[in-house]
Order: C-alpha cells, then structure tokens, then sequence
C-alpha cells in the first residue's frame, strides 16, 4: 500500500507542478524573446529542483 | 478516416507479425552463437537468449513503414533515426558494459534527428490547467525525455515478462488518450509500439525464452518517448511509467550516482533453496522497487511480476485519469 500511496503521491506533485508551470511559466513576459527563453528555462529547472526536494521528503515520510 | 484507422491496424498488425515471426529463428540464431544468460531466479543454471532487440526494432520500423505509405505523412518517418540510434546504443551494452553515462549520454544524441526534423508542438499540455508554450525549452525536454525514457523502461526490466507487459499496458492507456484526443498519427505509433510488445511479451514472459537486453529494451522506451512528443501527451506517458521512474529515482536517492545495475556489488534482494526471493535487509545495498516489493514478505519470481505488473495498471489508470483531466 504504501508504494501505491508513494505513487499517488508523485501523481499529485505532477499536476500541482504543471498548474504551478502553467501559471508561472504561461504569463511570463520579459520582452525580449531570448531573455524570455533563459528565464523560462531557469524557472523550469527550479520547479522541477523543487518536485524533487518534495518528492525526496515525501520517499522519507512515506518509507520511514 | 476510416482508411486511416485501418491504415493504423494494419500498421500494429505488421509490428506484431514481424516481431511474432521474427523472435523463434532469432532465439535459435542467438543460441548457436552462445549469445545467452543465465536466469538467475531460475534453479539449474537456465540460458536464456539475448537480445532481443533486433526483432523489436524490426518491428516497429515495419509498422512506421506501412502507417506512412498507408497515410502519407511523412511526419511519423522521423521517429525511425531515433529509435534505430536507441536500439544501436543498446546493442552496444549488450555486447560490452559499458560505464553508467554511456546510455544516457549517448541517448541525448539519438534524440537531436526528432529535433531536427521538428515534428512537435512546443505546447506542454498539463491536466487542469492547460498548456504552456515553451518554443526553446521544449527543445531541452526532448533531450531530456529520450534518456529518461529509455533508462526507465531499461531499469524495470528486471524479471521475466516485465518490460514487455509494462510496456503494453502504458501503451494502451496512452493509446486510449491519443484516440481520445483524436490524435491518429501518434495513435498509429503507439498501436505499432503495443504491437510490438505484446508479440515479444509472448516469449519474454516466464518462462523466458529470449531477454529483449538493453537493444530491445531502449527501442520500446525510445520509441513511447517518440509517441509522447508526437502526441503532445508529455504528462499522461510520464505518469503511467510512474512505477519505473519511481524506481530509478529509488536508485539514484540510494546510490546518489549514475551507475548500471550490473555494477552494484551489494544485492538488494537474494534467493534462497526453492528462488524465493527476499529483501537482504543490506543498508548499503540500493534501494529498487523490487526491494520495496519485498519489504512486505519474500516472494516468487512470479508473485513480484504480478506485483509489478499490479503498480502499472493503477499508474495506467493515473494516466487515463490526467488524459481526461486534459480534456476539461
């Protein structure tokens, strides 16, 4: 069960991380399209660094 | 559409047929030539033929074939130097180990013809919320996608049946989606992809006859990775692999490093007199799904499949969930 708790668990973070993506990442205009791209990119990597702090926190208290 | 839908199952047909045909004069070719392993959750030392890959890789570059000559549309062609890179990478560890950044690294570069050739939406679609456009990010998914595609579907390949049956059960609840959204090109591809597993599925369950090795098992991740981006469902294919990732990331949060599984040297799980497998219990050993599996009691080779197997329908279910979830 708790595999299956863990999996679920990863799911929600998924759909959270894409709604937080959606709307972050959506609206974000700098003007400039190539700074546009490297600051989309930046936020990107840091969303996707913070899915995984989660999901390690998330792998401790399910796995304990 | 009705000649394209039957385009579709011809094309899935041809991947099942020649990967059906193919796999017993491949088995027979393999085993003359010593190319075996032993199954160790078997008693008695049983050789096993591998790899398997060739078979797969003819199949499904035999199901592209017929869906572009059935459709026209070339756009599915770009698919095949990608998938073919992958099965080559993967023949290539079969013959040699190689080091643990060797895949993934080289995986990186089977990905750049699918950019090239620029057969994708750059729009990410997400469930609830929508779709985000990322012109040049999206260059860095694809990218990425290929090596976690491949190497997920490469580290759940670990008993008898499971890589293969994995495989057909995210196929079709991405297939489901894919016809959902009416995306038919990318709808053909998976059912090619599916084809393709369920005929190799019949000689890699247990008892296995062939191991489909890292040449088969990087095409089929190569190739859902190609029916992710061609169908714009980047999200429902990473969730019904959802047990696999989870595996790796089991993996590298316990060994903290890119390595293969070959060169652990502390097992996870061992086998006692009647190949009942158990969790060592070894703190330094690396923690795998399969360990997980069997923190809840020892079990048969075939009682983890079927768990395995279990974990993937309710992450195919997750997915079909998110598919329509997609839709709203």
């Amino acid at each position: 069960m708790r595999i299956y708790a863990f999996l679920g668990g990863m799911w929600g973070l998924i759909i959270i991380g894409g709604g937080l993506a959606v709307t972050v990442l959506g609206p974000l205009d700098l003007g400039v399209y190539s700074i546009n791209a490297v600051v989309k990119g930046g936020v990107a990597i840091l969303l996707v660094i913070l899915w995984v702090f989660i999901l390690v926190r998330l792998t401790r208290y399910i796995f304990k | 559409m009705t000649a394209d839908f039957l385009t579709i199952i011809v094309g899935g047909c041809i991947s099942f047929g020649i990967v059906y045909g193919m796999t017993p004069p491949l088995i027979s070719i393999l085993n003359k030539k010593s190319m075996h392993v032993p199954d160790v959750n078997k008693k008695g030392n049983i050789m096993v033929a591998r790899p398997g890959g060739p078979a797969i890789l003819a199949g499904i570059i035999g199901g592209i074939i017929a869906l572009y000559l059935g459709t026209g549309q070339p756009a599915v062609l770009a698919t095949i130097p990608t998938i073919v890179m992958a099965c080559i990478i993967g023949y290539v560890d079969d013959l040699k180990v190689m080091p643990g950044w060797f895949k993934p690294a080289l995986l990186v570069v089977a990905a750049i013809p699918l950019v090239l050739f620029g057969q994708y939406s750059t729009d990410l679609e997400f469930p609830l919320f929508g779709t985000v456009n990322i012109p040049i990010l999206y260059i860095g998914v694809i990218l990425v996608m290929m090596p976690i595609m491949g190497n997920t579907v490469n580290s759940i390949d670990v008993m008898n049946g499971v890589a293969s049956g994995y495989m057909i059960i995210a196929g079709v609840a991405v297939a489901i989606i894919l016809a959902l959204l009416g995306r038919w090109e990318a709808f053909g591809l998976c059912i090619i992809l599916v084809g393709a597993s369920l005929a190799f599925y019949k000689y890699h369950r247990m008892p296995s006859r062939i191991f489909p090795g890292d040449s088969g098992v990087l095409v089929l991740g190569v190739t859902y990775g190609c029916v992710a981006i061609y169908g714009g469902v980047e999200v429902v294919a990473a969730v019904a692999l959802l047990p696999a990732i989870a595996n790796s990331f089991f993996f590298l949060y316990s060994v903290k490093r890119i390595v293969e599984h070959r060169q652990i040297k502390r097992s996870p799980v061992y086998r006692d007199d009647d190949m009942i497998l158990h969790d060592t219990g070894d703190p330094q050993a690396p923690v795998t799904l399969v360990r997980l599996i069997l923190r809840q009691g020892p079990l048969s080779e075939g009682g983890v499949v079927r768990q395995i197997l279990k974990l993937s329908v309710f992450a195919a279910i997750l997915a079909m969930i998110s598919g329509i979830m997609m839709m709203i």
